[in-house]
């Protein structure tokens, strides 16, 4: 299996290292709703075909990606920079802690 | 000024290590330059920091992934996202560098003693090379100049191409002495010599 990083091109799959499943959405960290967090760590959509995950190129450039990837065939359909496809968790992450040190 | 220590120690045999056929297809050296920079740009900072690097290298580096320069025993590259290495054989450049780039603009780390710099040329590079690394070593897939980030068994390599038939090649300093013997390994196929 080729990744193709939108940075370095066309890669051999022992460059990356896979970082989990991006369909997941990180719960306000103030939050202390058990069922969300539950949900958040635990809950696994597992699907027979395209799904959406965190790739990091930890044996090129090290850009953390978001790949599409079809579970069945290994088919690739798409490959970004995670940064230009979400809102940046290190900044979701500052708004939520400031709130808490507001309260 | 200290003289630097090459990590190559005892595996640094000077000589020629003709193959069965008797032809040496690849000359190895290391290049010890004097100064090995990073260089990163905060997002939407890239132009800013590829202007500082050229007013203080002199190098004009191209705004595209992996693009690069190489002249005047200087070599600049990009090697990831706004992320790049600027090398010179003089000393010096790392502070040079950081008082040209703003704190806006992005980091300047100083990597002089944490690399060392392996050169291959020779008709037979982009063979040997490809030995090693999973990535296309052709000219028209890696023009003179490029950069490129990759690893070799897990021991991160960066590539800058610095010739029709040469590599300049960065590996951490703590895993050089084991690259530079694998390097010669990989080499004697072809004929190799150290200068
Ligand atoms: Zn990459």
């Amino acid at each position: 299996m080729q990744i193709t990083c939108p940075y370095c091109g066309p890669r051999d799959l022992a460059e990356f290292a896979y970082q989990g499943d991006a369909n997941r959405t990180r719960p306000d960290p103030a939050s202390t709703d058990q069922q969300v967090w539950n949900a958040y760590v635990y809950d696994r959509t597992n699907p027979a075909g395209e799904h959406r995950e965190y790739w990091q190129h930890a044996g090129g450039c090290r850009s953390h990606l978001l790949v599409v990837r079809s579970t069945l065939t290994h088919e690739i359909t798409s490959v970004g920079f995670v940064h230009d496809k979400t809102p940046s968790p290190a900044r979701s992450r500052r708004r939520g802690s400031s709130k808490g040190a507001g309260a | 000024m200290v003289e630097p220590v090459s990590p190559l120690g005892a595996a640094w045999k000077p000589g020629s290590y003709a193959n069965a056929a008797g032809v040496t297809g690849v000359a190895l050296s290391e290049t010890r330059p004097g100064s090995i920079v990073q260089a990163a740009a905060w997002r939407g900072e890239e132009k800013a920091l590829i202007a500082a690097i050229g007013k203080v290298s002199g190098l004009a580096l191209a705004d595209g992934a992996g693009a690069g320069v190489f002249k005047d025993n200087k070599a600049a590259f990009g090697f990831a996202p706004g992320r790049f290495l600027v090398v010179d054989q003089k000393e010096g450049l790392g502070d040079t560098l950081a008082a040209a780039v703003k704190a806006e603009t992005g980091t300047v780390t100083d990597l002089s003693h944490g690399r060392t710099a392996i050169r291959i040329a020779g008709a037979r590079a982009e063979w040997v090379l490809a030995k090693f690394f999973a990535i296309d070593f052709s000219l028209t897939a890696f023009p003179v100049g490029a950069g490129r980030s990759t690893a070799h068994h897990d021991i991160f390599a960066l590539i800058q191409r610095t010739g029709p038939e040469q590599f300049d090649l960065y590996v951490f300093r703590s895993f050089a002495r084991a690259f530079w013997s694998a390097l010669c390994h990989a080499s004697e196929e072809v004929g190799y010599e150290i200068s």
